[in-house]
């Protein structure tokens, strides 16, 4: 018989060893459709690393993926860690990157210096809107945000549609349904010449940080991590549950704002409806395998990039689908969900037990 | 308004209300046959492309109809059992979980088909189910010619919403799944297990959900093609809570979806010159959204929906 035991305290080496090892695990498996798909499995790693690491463009590439994935991964984070299931990252992205671009192409007279600024606060404030919506829902209507989230985002991609051949449609644009592009000063300046890797990096990881000290050593942060653990204790406690959710949802919203800010004023300068292959998506499994650690974000975003850039240039040099990445990346998820058990749990033979009070 | 009546009254309209409505029944019954033993199955959304992949490429390969159904509830069955084992002998996150796995059979099914298919320009056709006139029902008036138009999965979802309603109220299994979804300690005081009974359910959940996105290629379609399913799985989420866990109400859920749907495509050219067509497309998702802002307070949802439970453990 196998008995099944909280653990009292999982330790430091689980926390970290369980997620590298999810990551690893993914990726050996990745060798069974591969061997499916008929490639030659070492050679088709090997391609994948050189993908990652064979140039500096390369690597620099890998940085550009990486940087939506650190948003949106933050912006599960935060919302998970209070248990407020913010599964429409994916739509509040677009809402960024539209109000992006409907301040930056100059529709409003915005001018110089400030137009960056302005640019990523309208971002921030179109994806706080768009997770309040549910948030309020949820706490006025008691409707399950999961649902709303869910289907906000496709309500939202259909909306994007809409102003891409409507209101945000570039005149010059040969009628392609996509917006003008950004202003030069609006844009968020490159890290390296003649790479695509740009400044959404350096913002990324910092408020990477800032969110780190906020979740572990602000009050507020202790409020978030009350409602999440025990949100019956945290109303006990004297905690506004309602009030704290909000602000999780506000703080989620804007985080996955940023990220379509970043990737239409950081990289592709216009908006398309093909801006974000999955990225909302995506981003809670960065956060899973973060352990919904903020600064584990960073790591795991570099990791989930590192399989999308290397499974590219594998796809195209072997003629493997692409799809692969995808498969890896879901894969890891369903693994660190397994190791997540292993953390918090111990298997026990019942045998040993007995061997155990002697 | 005349316009909007002549379209209610017409049997075409509900023909393909009820052809709408189709692979939502099979969805809906799944997720609630999951939630009525207390497990969320947010894989419905992946499980709707497995199935969609897996019963069409039964059937290119070669596969009868039929065949064709059967692997897609294996397909389902297979990500059911995934969901099954991590949420509830490991008791894990059913919402993660369950995203983890649309997010596996999703990329898992494209991969493959894919690979299947590493060449096509346009997607490869099968024969599909055709409808089926049936001699004495077509008689019928109004009701007959809509029923004319249906093919035998429509018929299959319709006998199902039986099926399932017998199964969970008048037999002694469904009424041990609904009471493991509603306080499980009792079910193990009765000496029945908890984890058998909750995991049947996911797996034949699961397995009703696939042969709904199998509809979309063996009726619906003739032919597979990427991000087919559209939020259909999460609109079932939806209409679950909507008919409060309750199998009659999930049809009506199901065909009122439906009748809306064909009723925007309708609207859409009536008076598309005026209105961008995607506020029509919109609609669907904002009627759901709304649907469940209005129930939500009132819904008769199972006690035990979310929460994990362990033998020997009170």
């Amino acid at each position: 018989m196998i008995r099944i035991e909280p653990r009292n305290s999982s330790s430091r080496f689980l926390k970290f060893g369980i997620p590298i090892a999810s990551a690893l695990i993914s990726l050996l498996l990745a060798a069974i459709p591969l061997a499916f798909a008929g490639a030659d499995i070492g050679l088709a790693y090997l391609v994948m690393v050189k993908g990652v690491f064979g140039s500096v463009f390369a690597f620099s590439e890998m940085l550009t993926r990486a940087t939506p994935l650190i948003f949106t991964g933050l912006a599960a984070t935060v919302a998970f860690r209070a248990r407020l299931w913010n599964i429409g990252a994916e739509g509040q992205l677009y809402l960024g990157a539209m109000a992006a671009v409907a301040v930056g192409t100059g529709l409003f007279d915005v001018s110089g210096i400030l137009l960056l600024p302005m640019i990523i606060l309208v971002g921030c404030l179109a994806g706080a809107v768009g997770m309040a919506i549910p948030a309020t829902l949820k706490t006025k209507f008691g409707a399950d945000e999961v649902v709303t989230t869910l289907l906000l985002n496709f309500i939202i991609l259909i909306f994007l549609q809409m102003m891409l051949e409507g209101p945000l449609k570039d005149p010059m644009g040969l009628g392609w349904p996509q917006s003008a592009p950004i202003l030069d000063q609006g844009m968020l300046p490159p890290l390296l010449n003649r790479m695509r890797v740009h400044s959404g990096l350096i913002i990324a990881v910092m408020i990477a940080v800032i969110l780190q000290l906020l979740i572990n050593r602000s009050v507020w942060g202790f409020k978030l991590r009350a409602v999440g653990e025990n949100i019956f204790a945290a109303r006990h406690a004297g905690i506004s549950v309602n009030k704290t959710l909000f602000g999780v949802a506000i703080l989620s919203g804007a985080l996955a704002g940023l990220a379509g800010v970043s990737e239409v004023a950081g990289l592709k300068g216009y908006l398309t409806a093909d801006l974000s292959p999955g990225f909302g998506y995506t981003g809670i499994v960065v956060a899973m395998l973060a352990g919904l650690s903020p600064v584990g974000v960073v790591a795991a975003a570099l990791f989930i990039a590192s399989v999308f850039v290397g499974a590219d240039s594998m796809s195209r040099a072997m003629g493997v689908s692409s799809y692969l990445a995808d498969l890896v990346v879901a894969m890891s998820l369903l693994c660190v969900l397994i190791g997540g058990f292993v953390t918090h749990y111990k298997l026990i033979l019942t045998k040993s037990v007995k061997d155990n009070k002697e | 308004m005349i316009d909007i009546l002549q379209i209610l009254i017409s049997e075409s309209f509900w023909a393909a209300a009820l052809r709408i409505s189709t692979p939502l029944i099979f969805g809906v019954l799944g997720a609630l046959l999951c939630e009525k033993s207390g497990v969320l199955n947010l894989g419905i959304e992946g499980i709707f492309v497995a199935g969609a992949m897996a019963g069409w490429l039964g059937v290119w390969l070669g596969l009868s109809l039929v065949g064709g159904l059967i692997v897609a509830a294996l397909a389902g069955a297979f990500f059911g059992l995934i969901h099954a084992i991590l949420t509830i002998p490991l008791g894990l996150s059913q919402h993660v979980s369950g995203l983890g796995v649309t997010l596996f059979a999703t990329s898992l099914s494209y991969f493959i088909y894919r690979t299947a298919l590493p060449n096509v320009s346009s997607p490869p056709r099968i024969e599909p189910f055709r409808p089926i006139d049936l001699p004495l029902i077509s008689e019928v008036p109004f009701l007959g010619p809509v029923l004319a138009q249906q093919t035998a999965m429509t018929w299959l979802a319709l006998a199902m919403v039986l099926l399932v309603w017998y199964g969970l109220y008048k037999t002694p299994v469904g009424k041990a799944i609904q009471a493991v979804g509603d306080n499980p300690n009792s079910v193990d005081a009765q000496g029945l297990s908890v984890y058998s009974l909750r995991m049947g359910s996911v797996i034949t959940g699961s397995a009703l959900m696939a042969i709904g996105g199998a509809f979309l290629t063996m009726s619906a379609f003739d032919a597979f093609f990427f991000g087919m399913v559209n939020g259909r799985g999460w609109i079932c989420i939806a209409l679950v809570i909507f008919a409060s866990w309750r199998p009659g109400k999930a049809l009506l859920g199901a065909l009122l979806f439906g009748a809306f749907d064909a009723l925007q495509v309708r609207l859409q050219t009536e008076v598309g010159a005026f209105v961008p067509s995607q506020v029509f497309l919109m609609a669907p998702y904002i009627l759901s959204i709304i649907a469940l802002i209005i129930v939500a307070r009132q819904a008769d949802y199972p006690r035990a929906l979310l929460t994990p439970w362990f033998k020997g453990e009170r």
